[in-house]
């Protein structure tokens, strides 16, 4: 089913609802895997008909979205007035409505924050049918409850986004790229500790390990990008007390850096991968558990993604590098059909809040029952 | 209420001391910063722990008693005013600071420790961002529940971009951690629908915070203009530079004049507009913008750029900004704050339409805001002891919002809706939108005891089939009102 409209949504969400259908909201299609399988039987509403820009206020930094709009159609729509909505997940993002469904993102998240940093406002329709707002289109607005954030990570579970607005951000004038590369864990952990407590003002802040060795990639943006890139290096010199070389340290500052930043993103996806929420002091404890797996780490952030390659019993390492990780709440996002329960459990109080959103937003049980965290 | 046991069962969790019956204690506690609503509580406990909180909401629940949890009480919008036949539960002894955690860039503290001692706590080398001009006595517990702003918000956000975690008691007396030290917790983002809440869905009890590193260097200007328009069209260039300012404050000539006889800055009255700009980051970025942010001012008509030579001066700048809202009481006797926001371009025609309907009703206007994301203080001036003027300026002050949400803006920015703007959520949200967010009161709080009556235009029952409306019983009755 593909409406063309929200009102069209609307309607198609009530009428299924009303026959007791289950629906998946879906976009692009390019996370159709994550949190697990839905029952059979569901009904796809596709956004892909939601294509409109609806509004692009390159004086306010705001632009209203339909969910179906590709985030690489948009971003080539912002660019042309120097401006860009400031999420970067891998393969170019599928849709806004799935972006934000998925919370998904990528290493700008260090500097602008996640999905629900910027959505200023969303349009949702829920399974009666009825189309609800909150937020605005100004940036700054504390009127009513944020339900952006609610339905931002929802997985289409509470209702289908049907448009957003969006805060946007101006495109850097120029960047560059710290690379630093270490066998050392520790050194590894050491040197993001020194750069997540000095003022660098970066755009990204991420680290690269895979096979016994591990990269630090700091990311300067602006007109001054490659000076403080150089700059930066010298904090890699205090976190050992000796030139940076001198332990292990390849350190090189690479201005053409977008290849780098691509690497990276696609590192993030994979036959299977974990998603870890932890701190970034955790980064050695998330090195030691990634097995053969490529980790990608928000470092300052400590959020990171652990990619297993394809082989012999990849349900198993997935399975082991996630006990090993426990407490830590692990997601595995690709490959959820690898694992019996791709969600961690969560703590019961909250569990049982969270299901009472979901009974209040999604009476009917009508989006993607049983298919979110504990159950839900 | 006493036939429930109530006090004598919240007087066996905080004992005599911090349990208040008298009135005369009661009265310290009849409004917050908006001191146009006023409501003695019943009585008012003020618990010394998270556990002691719990226990207070349970025992208000096993009563069937509604609650207000209240911090310092500067908020501005009747968010934390008591209710007549409730219990106040007042946070300021929740005053510790848990954990200071550099390295993850967290710190965790109680609901009563202030907006300041946040920074304090972290300093020299770290802050916290989101900086309401009251944050030297407002409560961080306060700014979650109204996910505060102030100057620093349009570079660094708010407070709903800081908070982690949160341990919260629910109405039912149960007590949960949503989100934590950790980000992306799996699962519903309940911390991001609470912040903001403005107490109405719980009250935490606990609060862990991203805090940043101090940049490395500042740098703050004042440029003068001859109008508003001139310096609204300054911001728009500078922000279209694709410069990103840690704070824009705007002042009009009403304002200027004010402040500058009370802080003696040395800005020129009679001037238009003055804006206040300050960039913060990286030494060598932050000195290439400001040398941009110089020039495009100077190029959008001003022809007095004042550039701060040190910190006493920056401080100066800064002090005579802060000091327009006390200013204000030289000109005036009396003013409501009013706190809309708009697109930051429509700025220099919603400023005129201002002044217009500041003719019409025949009262000053004075203008002092933050520019860079719009959210506009209109400060309207009324003198009390004149008949009738107090109530023209109220409706003044609610014809303005009207502008800001024809402009495409919000009802407030920073202040939230509380009492004093429950009548105008129904201009800025439709049916199904206030539905909403019932639907999300209701999970939280479905026998809606925890400060009822604020945000909601009127208060509804959560035992109402959610969805497209159909008339409620007890409105049939001519028992309740919708809104």
């Amino acid at each position: 089913m593909g409406p063309t409209s929200i009102e069209e949504a609307a309607s198609a969400v009530a009428e299924l609802s009303k026959q007791g259908a289950r629906v998946r909201p879906a976009g692009a299609g390019s996370r159709a895997e994550w949190g697990g399988a839905d029952a059979d039987g569901t009904v796809t509403v596709h956004t892909g008909g939601l294509d409109r820009i609806v509004a692009h206020n390159p004086g306010d930094f705001t632009a209203i979205v339909q969910a179906g709009v590709p985030l690489a159609a948009l971003q080539r729509q912002l660019a042309r007035e120097g401006q860009w909505l400031a999420l970067d997940p891998p393969d170019l993002g599928g849709t806004v409505g799935g972006l934000v469904a998925t919370a998904d993102s990528g290493p700008a998240r260090h500097r602008y924050g996640g999905v629900r940093d910027l959505v200023i406002g969303i349009t949702v329709v829920l399974s009666d049918g009825s189309v609800a707002r909150s937020g605005g289109t100004v940036i700054k607005n504390v009127a009513g409850y944020d339900l952006g954030k609610l339905f931002a990570g929802s997985y289409g579970t509470l209702g289908l986004v049907a448009q957003v607005a969006l805060r946007l951000h101006p495109l850097p004038a120029g960047t560059a790229t710290l690379v630093a590369t270490t066998g050392d864990p520790a050194t590894l952990a050491a040197a993001v500790r020194a750069m997540s407590r000095h003022p660098l003002e970066a755009q990204a802040l991420d680290v690269a390990w895979r096979a016994g060795e591990g990269r630090l990639l700091v990311r300067f943006g602006g007109v001054t990008a490659a000076a403080r890139a150089g700059d930066a290096t010298k904090l890699l010199s205090d976190v050992s007390g000796s030139p940076a070389a001198s332990r292990g340290f390849d350190v090189d500052v690479v201005l053409d850096d977008e290849a780098i930043w691509a690497a990276q993103r696609a590192a993030q996806r994979g036959p299977a991968v974990v998603k870890v929420s932890a701190l970034p002091t955790d980064l050695p404890a998330v090195l030691a558990a990634a097995g053969d797996a490529t980790v990608v780490s928000r470092a300052a952030l400590g959020v990171s993604w652990l990619s297993f390659p394809e082989g012999t019993d990849l349900a198993g390492r997935v399975t082991a590098a996630r006990t090993a990780l426990a407490p830590h709440p692990t997601v595995v996002l690709d490959g959820a059909r690898l694992v019996a329960e791709p969600w961690p459990a969560p703590d019961p109080g909250v569990g049982a809040l969270m299901r009472r959103v979901k009974e209040r937003f999604d009476p009917t049980g009508t989006f993607r029952p049983g298919s979110y965290v504990g159950g839900i | 209420m006493d036939g429930h046991g109530l006090v004598e069962r919240l007087r066996r969790v905080v004992g005599d001391r911090w349990l208040l019956l008298d009135e005369h204690d009661l009265r310290t506690y009849e409004s917050d910063g908006l001191l146009q609503y006023q409501q003695v509580p019943r009585l008012a406990v003020l618990p010394g722990t998270g556990d002691e909180v719990r226990e207070c909401v349970a025992a208000c629940a096993a009563a069937g008693v509604p609650w207000v949890a209240r911090g310092a009480g500067s908020g501005l919008s009747g968010g934390a005013l008591p209710i007549k036949d409730g219990v106040l539960i007042v946070l300021s002894r929740l005053n510790r600071i848990l954990e200071v955690d550099l390295d993850n860039g967290r710190i965790c503290v109680e609901p009563g420790v202030t907006n300041a001692a946040v920074s304090a706590a972290v300093a020299p080398d770290f802050f916290y961002p989101p900086d309401p001009s009251s944050q030297i006595v407002c409560t961080i517990g306060g700014n979650v529940a109204e996910n505060s702003g102030g100057a620093h918000c349009f570079k660094y956000g708010f407070t709903t971009n800081y908070v982690t975690g949160l341990e919260v008691v629910l109405a039912d007396g149960e007590q949960v951690t949503i989100g934590g030290k950790a980000l992306d917790t799996p699962g519903y983002d309940l911390l991001g629908a609470f912040v903001g809440s403005e107490g109405t869905l719980g009250v935490a009890t606990k609060i862990w915070l991203r805090v940043v590193p101090v940049p490395e260097a500042t740098r703050t200007l004042v440029a003068f203009f001859d109008s508003t328009r001139q310096a609204g069209e300054a911001v728009s260039a500078i922000v279209q530079a694709g410069i990103v300012p840690g704070a824009i404050e705007m002042m009009d000539a009403t304002t200027i004049r004010a402040t500058e006889e009370m802080a003696h800055a040395g800005y020129p009255v009679g001037r238009g507009a003055a804006l206040l700009v300050e960039l913060d980051g990286a030494e060598a970025e932050c000195d290439a913008q400001f040398a941009q942010v110089t020039a495009i001012c100077a190029e959008q008509g001003s022809d007095d750029v004042r550039v701060s030579r040190d910190e006493a001066e920056r401080q100066l700048f800064w002090k005579t900004r802060k000091a327009a809202f006390p200013a204000m009481g030289r000109i005036s006797p009396n003013y409501f704050v009013q706190d809309g926001v708009v697109p930051r371009t429509t700025l220099p025609d919603v400023l005129v339409r201002i002044d217009e309907l500041a003719a019409e009703y025949g009262l000053v206007v004075a203008n002092v805001f933050h520019a860079g994301d719009g959210n506009l203080h209109p400060l309207v001036c009324f003198d009390a002891a004149v008949e009738g003027q107090a109530a023209r300026a109220e409706e003044l002050a609610g014809r303005i919002l009207d502008v800001c949400l024809e402009a495409g803006g919000s009802i407030t920015g920073e202040h939230g809706v509380g009492v004093d703007k429950r009548k105008h959520m129904g201009k800025m949200f439709a049916e199904a939108d206030l539905a909403a967010f019932q639907r999300l009161r209701c999970a939280f709080d479905p026998d809606g005891q925890a400060n009822p009556g604020k945000v909601m235009p009127t208060p509804r029952l959560c035992g109402e089939v959610p969805g497209v409306y159909r008339q409620h019983p007890l409105e049939a009755a001519g028992l309740a009102e919708r809104f």
